[in-house]
């Protein structure tokens, strides 16, 4: 359930004492991480206009996983959205939160989900921290590379 | 007998030739839609930004000119679809020099043009941020048919902004060609796209019914 990332059990065992091999039993139980991120990047053109960053998101638990928010010190504010195309029309719509279903994933890639990075201060080839912050209160860090305004390049 | 068929055959490939030399696009279809007759020729008046001038549609004459609706605050669709042309342009090498796109701010409140200018600038040397006031942005809109609307913030909603995906494509003299609308999403038609804008750049100089057609 928990995201094994931020709970090493290196660091549980230093807590030692009795409890110990009770808290390794538990982070065995947590071994495999419930949620990854791949594929992480953000495109940045100047700026004065947001970011956009797109990743992965793998929830390998049998809950569902809800994403809640975004936080990064390369961004004055992140914001989750969504673009939709309908009727040949582009609009872009602010969601609340993004559900990953138990053992599914969902794309935050260009033309949908996206995290939106407000006053971004960052630069094309250096990566910058991006914290992923869920309903349950957990957080899950990663590091962004930076592209510029062509984007990824595919095959990377 | 055998002199009148080859007399008949004669005949015909005399008028087929001149025929088909005049109307190549009878020969292949486009790979995007050919609106040619459907909508009016280029016009606008709006504010250069990279030059802080005005321009109108006459200052690009010569040139084929892609239009594109959008906002700078865009993050991912108009950057995705900015990306596509841009990577069209590189493709068409030197043939890019007479191609440029021109980006019209449905966001003018925001978009000032010194944000246009950088903005377009991080993409490609040949696109070309436009400005209007509501009046003018309306006018080019409605000739083209774009839809666009922006909704300021409020406190239960944030700014959001709406707009038609679809590309134009106009001929060097100003006459409406294409729509192009799969650049905008994730399966674009780049290979397609740099095909017909090559084969609009090289194609011969309209006749006198495709020039009124343009004027009207």
């Amino acid at each position: 359930m928990s995201l094994s990332k931020h709970v090493s059990p290196v660091a549980l065992l230093r807590g030692g004492g009795l409890l110990g091999g009770a808290f390794l039993a538990a982070a065995a139980a947590f071994a495999a991480p419930s949620v990854t991120v791949s594929q992480p990047w953000f495109r940045y053109v100047v700026a004065q206009v947001p970011a956009g960053g797109y990743m992965m998101l793998r929830n390998a638990s049998p809950d569902p996983i809800v994403l809640t928010g975004a936080s990064s010190p390369a961004c004055g504010m992140v914001m989750l959205h969504r673009s939709e195309t309908t009727g040949g029309a582009d609009r872009m719509e602010h969601a609340a939160s993004v559900t990953v279903p138990p053992g599914g994933a969902v794309s935050f890639a260009p033309g949908g989900y996206h995290l939106m990075c407000m006053e971004p201060r960052m630069k094309p080839g250096e990566s910058v921290d991006v914290t992923l912050m869920f309903k349950d209160g957990r957080t899950i860090s990663t590091a962004f590379p930076v592209f510029g305004a062509a984007g990824k390049p595919s095959g990377k | 007998m055998t002199g009148i068929s080859r007399r008949a055959l004669l005949g015909t490939l005399a008028l087929a030739a001149p025929l088909a030399r005049a109307r190549p696009a009878l020969a292949a279809p486009w790979h995007n839609i050919d609106v040619t007759g459907y909508l009016p020729a280029l016009s606008f008046e709006m504010t250069d930004a990279n030059t802080g001038k005005p321009v109108t549609a006459a200052d690009f004459r010569g040139k084929l000119v892609l239009l594109y609706l959008g906002y700078t605050q865009c993050p991912d669709v108009c950057p995705l679809t900015l990306q596509h042309v841009a990577e069209v342009l590189r493709r068409l090498g030197k043939d890019a020099d007479d191609v440029r796109l021109l980006f019209v701010t449905v966001d003018p409140d925001r978009d000032t043009l010194a944000v246009l200018k950088l903005y377009t600038a991080a993409f490609s040397p040949d696109f070309v941020g436009l400005r209007g006031d509501d009046d003018q942005l309306a006018r080019v809109a409605r000739r083209y048919r774009l839809a666009y609307s922006v909704a300021p913030a409020t406190r239960t909603h944030s700014y959001e902004v709406t707009h038609s995906s679809a590309i134009y494509a106009f001929g060097r003299d100003g006459s409406a060609r294409l729509l192009i609308a799969a650049l905008s999403t994730t399966s674009p038609d780049i290979v397609g796209t740099e095909d017909d804008l090559r084969r609009l750049l090289h194609e011969p100089k309209p006749g006198w019914i495709a020039r009124l057609g343009a004027i009207l």
